[in-house]
């Protein structure tokens, strides 16, 4: 079964981070989730970075910043095929980005 | 203090002590464990009505069972529950009504087995004996178990519609029987107290429950020594538990640890309940393990060299179980009594394991393995492994402080 982790982070907490540790720790479970199958992964610009798009009445609006305004924001996105949704949330677990925000876990629509 | 306090805190100490004690004797009866659930929650509430006027029983157990069970008269007159021999039931409630200020049977064993009935599904045994004999919410058990709530309270009522139409029976087992559904039992208690594969990790914040609930157990089948072994097998854990982290909150192996951090109680308490079951029966699961958890502990306290009874008490372990992670245990063991690269020679043997590949403790002893073989970038990579597949930030310190040095 596939499962999207979707990364959403307290940008404000992984600021204060050990940033030297928490990229080892994230190459570290890279290694290991591409050792178990791992499907791919994406890492985000903050939230600061981003614009956002949407059409209403044929009009098109145009705004800085993220979709969503929340103290967590979301920063990337891995994809796992794994065979329970335990062994997805125990991926989620072991994501360094658990202990700095939270690990939305999301079955896939299979085709 | 009020004695609507009194009357709360009454409710609530008895909740907790005899919670299951009183679901048991109730779903005994109906065999519907979630109609037991449903008649105690309103007798407690009767409770929290009368007794801060009326004052608290003198029995409070044989009370709330009373009223429970002239609930279920009233249910089944309303017609609330279809249920053969009515009629004998409601004549039962009547003449049991008298047990009122004797002691109540306790029927919390029978409760456990039908937990475990074999049409139950695994994965709901464990969660549907905390929640019944222990009354720990679906919230607390799903995260113990990295289960959603949802997930697991769907589980608990389908195990319990389960019991209800299936008519699992609420017995204990005759001697046919009894070895393997005791074995059930002892799972999910193990389960429970260890949630999980990872030894590394902490144990969880049920332990407590489950030595509880494995002493429960212990007491009450004394003829059965893998239910004494298990309980000390759990001991023999606890009472490392304060040694099992430094001052910087890393990780310690169990050969590094400070033994002056042991509980010796606990240990001395195992030591007694392994002699007792080695003495009373064969040698099952548990009695292996704890005879393993025994030898690593007089290495520690006395400095014998107990690394060739521990390997061979894992080749014991693996003809009985032919468990992967016992294979892993063995071949460590194996590398202080013949050096690492006969161990590593004897993990190729698991390494397609699909169900090892996952396994932190795998990893990390691929790692320090390779490091002592001299593979070092082997080993590295493994160790990296290991620290990705952690969940526990104390192993992860531990981890890295091996991967720097």
């Amino acid at each position: 079964m596939n499962y999207m982790m979707l990364i959403h982070h307290d940008e404000a907490a992984l600021a204060k981070a050990n940033h030297k540790e928490l990229w080892a720790d994230y190459a570290a479970f890279n290694e290991a989730l591409a050792k178990a199958g791992g499907r791919s992964g994406v890492r985000l610009q903050p939230a600061s970075a981003a614009t956002s798009v949407r059409l209403r009445d044929g009009k098109t609006e145009v705004i800085d910043g993220p979709y969503a305004d929340t103290k967590e924001k979301l920063a990337g996105y891995f994809m796992i095929d794994v065979d329970s949704v335990e062994e997805a949330v125990t991926w989620a677990q072991r994501c360094p980005s658990a202990r700095y925000g939270t690990i939305e876990v999301r079955p896939v629509h299979e085709q | 203090m009020n004695s609507d306090d009194e009357a709360r805190r009454t409710v609530a100490r008895i909740a907790r002590e005899s919670y299951g004690r009183l679901i048991a004797l109730l779903a005994v009866r109906t065999r519907d464990v979630a109609s037991a659930e449903d008649l105690l929650a309103e007798a407690f509430a009767a409770a929290l009505e009368q007794w801060p006027t009326q004052g608290v029983p003198i029995n409070p157990d044989g009370w709330l069972m009373t009223v429970a069970k002239r609930r279920h008269v009233d249910w089944l007159r309303k017609g609330h529950v279809q249920m053969n021999g009515k009629a004998h039931l409601v004549a039962s409630e009547i003449e049991e009504a008298s047990y009122m200020t004797e002691e109540l049977p306790d029927r919390r064993l029978e409760l456990m087995f039908a937990c475990v009935h074999p049409l139950i599904e695994r994965g709901a045994r464990a969660p549907l004996i905390l929640q019944t004999v222990l009354g720990i919410t679906a919230k607390d058990i799903a995260s113990a178990f990295l289960v959603s709530p949802g997930s697991i309270s769907q589980r608990l009522v389908r195990a319990k519609a389960r019991i209800k139409e299936c008519g699992i029976p609420f017995s204990v087992p005759d001697q046919s029987e009894m070895p393997e559904r005791l074995n059930a039992v002892l799972e999910a208690l193990y389960a429970a107290y260890s949630t999980g594969w990872d030894e590394a990790q902490d144990a969880s914040e049920l332990a407590p429950e489950a030595i509880w609930l494995s002493s429960l157990i212990a007491t009450m089948l004394p003829a059965e020594p893998e239910a004494k072994a298990l309980l000390a097998t759990m001991l023999y854990t606890q009472a490392r538990r304060g040694a099992r982290r430094d001052a910087r909150g890393c990780y310690v192996p169990i050969d590094l640890q400070d033994v002056a951090l042991w509980d010796r109680t606990q240990i001395s308490n195992a030591e007694k309940l392994l002699h007792a079951c080695n003495r009373s029966g064969p040698t099952g699961r548990y009695q292996l393990e704890a005879a393993i958890q025994s030898a690593h502990i007089a290495q520690r306290l006395t400095g014998a060299n107990c690394w060739a009874a521990i390997v061979s008490l894992y080749d014991h372990l693996i003809a009985l179980t032919n468990s992967p992670v016992a294979v892993l245990n063995r071949a460590a063991a194996l590398a202080e009594l013949a050096g690492p690269d006969v161990a590593l020679a004897e993990l190729s043997a698991i390494s397609k394991d699909k169900r090892i590949l996952g396994y932190q403790p795998y990893w990390a002893t691929l790692g320090h393995l390779n490091l002592r073989a001299g593979n070092i970038e082997t080993g590295r990579e493994a160790l990296r492994v290991a620290i990705g597949l952690s969940t526990d930030d104390a192993v992860r310190q531990y981890l890295r402080l091996r991967l720097a040095s």
